[in-house]
């Protein structure tokens, strides 16, 4: 059991700078995701914290203890890795017991033909070899402790490389995109796996993703990464309903949120795409902002004006329950997604010109730096309690 | 050499240019229109690919024949004669050739010190190459000087470099001999010595092979995924003995393979620097399987005998090849 501190964590290679003044705080128990872009710093973060890398500044702790030029055995931490990174020569017993022999065998018993004579050696490969029995089991892969590797399926191996991690009972598991070479149902399959597993381990996990509905389905809190800098930590309704900017807001969700330029006309009012739109905005007239409004913020409107956006439809999208609609607007460059429920827009046609309606206080305000504009009042964004999480399609 | 390879690899594969091209081409591999298999008629494209599968593999096929298969044979029915060369007209003698070569003394001992030869160059060769390779891939400058350096040998042409050598291993004026003299050790008429010559030319051997082992290994050094190394400082494999046992040497374990055959394959055809430093001498001592060979056909002219030599020579390596092969596949590619 221990809590992860991060604190003012740089990093560079070669004068490109991969972290700046990384600081996080997790908590004992907690599954973290490490969220972002690929290229973003989070596996470096996620290899400083295992002691693989060496930062370039800052301080880590695990469990109050400091752990800067610790050795990675000796951080008690365990890491699954997005290859699996099992040892091919071995079965999937030895890969397990391998931990256990390298802590608990001396250097001398772990030779092949001398080890065996020694007396402790028998002894402690026995007690190894129940706990890789217990684990395997615990995993269900108890039949498969003779193979190799090689003779495994992607999900076999994911969970032969996470039975090699816990078999040592780590107080913190890493995890480095551990799902991403699955197919898309069996990484649905493992992803409630693992988070299974958090539940019954109790210990923390530091998951890095780049994929968004394993950070939103997974965490207690997700951390978005991007460019080397930690942008927001938060719970995920809260991330996705209530970004600090507007780079979070971006990558967070899909269909992508949609920006609009804006023009702020008078206190409350916004002109957008050849419309206004009645928002909470304190500002000085003719000040330039962007409109943040997610896919399903709109609505089917009845007639043109104020409050309601007008568009020519370019390509309908049919997900079942529901429609995705992409629109051109005037004045908007990208096209426009609009998330309408499939019943209530039954008879959206390509080329059809369509009312949007939009709810105010689901529109997230951007000033031109990408900074949020807070609402006077606080919207239903950000009480949070009612926000539907969307879902989160690949 | 990535032909050599691809023979050695895998089981399964093993079926030659032939086989390759029609995997390559998906359908139509040559066995449809060979006799025997099942009777298909072959209508428009599938017609079509099977010739193009034919076009495409006949000339490798047929060089294979002309310049491989047919000697072979040749040889092979030259050794059933008493044909010598120049000789009009050779007599069929059956399998005496073979009788004589298996009792004779100086066979035996060439045989034999063919083998002491192998035994010596191979794993000589495959540690050290290793050594080198470790050593040149954990340093951080310098690199390309050394593996340039250390594969100098192999290019080089061997007749030239026994030149040196045999400067080097001169009894008075040779540099060993003076350097060793000049600490106090004892010196030796190397390549005039019963004793040390098959040692000093297994040393040769190892120093003209070296790079070649060394390039290969520093090859599979850089294709074995960080991520194993990094699993092993997790897992607590961190000291140099413990990542070389759990990752380092199990990973080469291909490559290995590869480097023991070639390198014991280059071992048992060593012949220039016998020819040139020794040859074969003092006495036997230092005759190998390839020199008895050149000497019985070429300088004593009994080809039929020769030819008799050459199909054992090609049995031992043909047979050690394969049995290397089954048996070390099995182990190095973890299946």
């Amino acid at each position: 059991m221990a809590d992860v501190q991060i604190v003012d964590l740089g990093k560079a290679f070669d004068q490109i700078t991969v972290l700046q003044n990384v600081s996080l705080q997790v908590a004992d128990g907690e599954f973290l995701t490490l969220l972002g872009p690929s290229g973003c710093g989070k596996s470096t973060l996620l290899r400083i914290l295992a002691g693989l890398e060496v930062q370039g500044s800052g301080s880590v702790s695990i469990g109050g203890r400091v752990v800067d030029g610790v050795r990675a055995k000796h951080r008690n931490v365990a890491m699954v890795f997005q290859s699996y990174a099992l040892y091919p020569h071995m079965t999937v017993a030895q890969n397990m017991a391998l931990p256990l022999r390298m802590r608990r065998l001396t250097a001398l018993q772990r030779l092949p033909v001398v080890g065996a004579l020694l007396p402790e050696t028998r002894r402690i490969g026995a007690e190894i070899a129940v706990e890789v029995t217990q684990t395997a089991g615990a995993l269900g892969i108890a039949h498969l402790l003779d193979r190799k590797p090689a003779q495994l399926s992607g999900g076999q191996r994911q969970r032969v490389a996470v039975g090699r991690a816990m078999v040592r009972h780590p107080t913190v598991f890493l995890m480095d995109e551990p799902l991403s070479n699955l197919d898309a149902k069996l990484r649905v399959q493992m992803r409630a796996e693992i988070k299974e597993l958090h539940r019954r381990l109790g210990v923390t996990f530091i998951y890095v993703t780049h994929d968004q509905a394993e950070a939103m389905t997974l965490s207690d809190r997700v951390a978005v990464m991007l460019e080397g800098e930690l942008l927001q930590v938060a719970p995920p309704q809260q991330i996705y309903a209530d970004p600090a900017e507007r780079r979070v807001a971006e990558f967070v969700g899909s269909p992508k949120i949609n920006m609009l330029e804006g023009v702020v006309r008078e206190q409350g009012l916004v002109d957008v795409a050849d419309s206004a739109l009645a928002i909470d905005v304190e500002g000085e007239a003719g000040a330039a902002v962007m409109l943040g409004i997610r896919p399903e913020a709109f609505y089917v409107a009845d007639r043109a004006g104020p409050g309601a956006l007008t568009g020519t439809v370019r390509l309908v999208e049919h997900m079942g329950s529901d429609l995705y609609v992409h629109l051109d607007m005037r004045g908007v460059v990208e096209a426009v997604i609009a998330r309408l429920l499939a019943e209530r827009a039954p008879h959206i046609a390509i080329g059809q010109v369509v009312n949007l309606g939009v709810r105010p206080d689901r529109v997230l305000l951007f000033a031109s730096d990408g900074s949020r504009i807070r609402p006077r009042r606080p919207t239903l964004a950000a009480t949070a309690s009612v926000t539907p999480i969307g879902e989160y399609v690949q | 050499m990535t032909a050599a390879i691809d023979v050695f690899s895998s089981g399964p594969d093993r079926t030659g240019a032939a086989g390759k091209l029609g995997r390559g081409n998906q359908a139509g591999s040559p066995r449809d229109v060979l006799p025997g298999s099942k009777s298909r008629i072959l209508h428009g494209p599938k017609l079509a690919e099977t010739c193009a599968a034919w076009a495409l593999a006949g000339p490798a096929f047929l060089l294979l024949i002309v310049l491989f298969l047919l000697p072979v044979i040749a040889v092979f029915i030259i050794a059933l004669t008493d044909w010598q060369f120049g000789a009009l007209s050779p007599k069929f003698v059956g399998l005496a050739n073979f009788h004589e070569v298996f009792s004779d003394e100086g066979f035996r001992i060439s045989l034999f010190n063919t083998m002491v030869y192998v035994l010596i160059v191979v794993p000589g060769t495959v540690v050290l190459g290793l050594l080198i390779a470790l050593l040149i891939e954990s340093g951080q400058s310098f690199r390309a000087f050394y593996r340039a350096v250390h594969f100098l040998p192999y290019m080089a042409t061997l007749a030239a470099m026994a030149v040196a050598w045999e400067a080097l291993l001169h009894p008075t004026i040779g540099l060993v001999n003076q350097a060793l003299s000049a600490l106090g050790l004892p010196t030796a008429n190397w390549l005039r010595d019963q004793t040390t010559v098959l040692p000093v030319l297994a040393v040769i051997g190892i120093w003209q092979n070296l790079g070649f082992a060394m390039v290969l290994f520093l090859a599979g050094l850089k294709s074995i995924p960080q991520d194993l190394y990094d699993a092993a400082d997790i897992d607590g494999a961190d000291q140099w003995l413990d990542r070389l046992r759990t990752v380092t040497l199990p990973m080469l374990g291909p490559v290995s393979m590869f480097v023991v055959i070639v390198v014991a394959l280059r071992a048992f055809e060593v012949f220039d620097t016998v020819q040139i430093l020794t040859q074969g001498g003092p006495g036997h001592s230092s005759e190998v399987l390839l020199y008895t060979l050149y000497r019985e056909s070429f300088q004593y002219l009994r080809t039929g005998y020769g030819a008799a030599v050459t199909i054992v020579f090609l049995v031992i390596v043909v047979a050690l090849t394969l049995i290397q092969a089954r048996f070390m596949d099995r182990r190095v590619h973890y299946k």
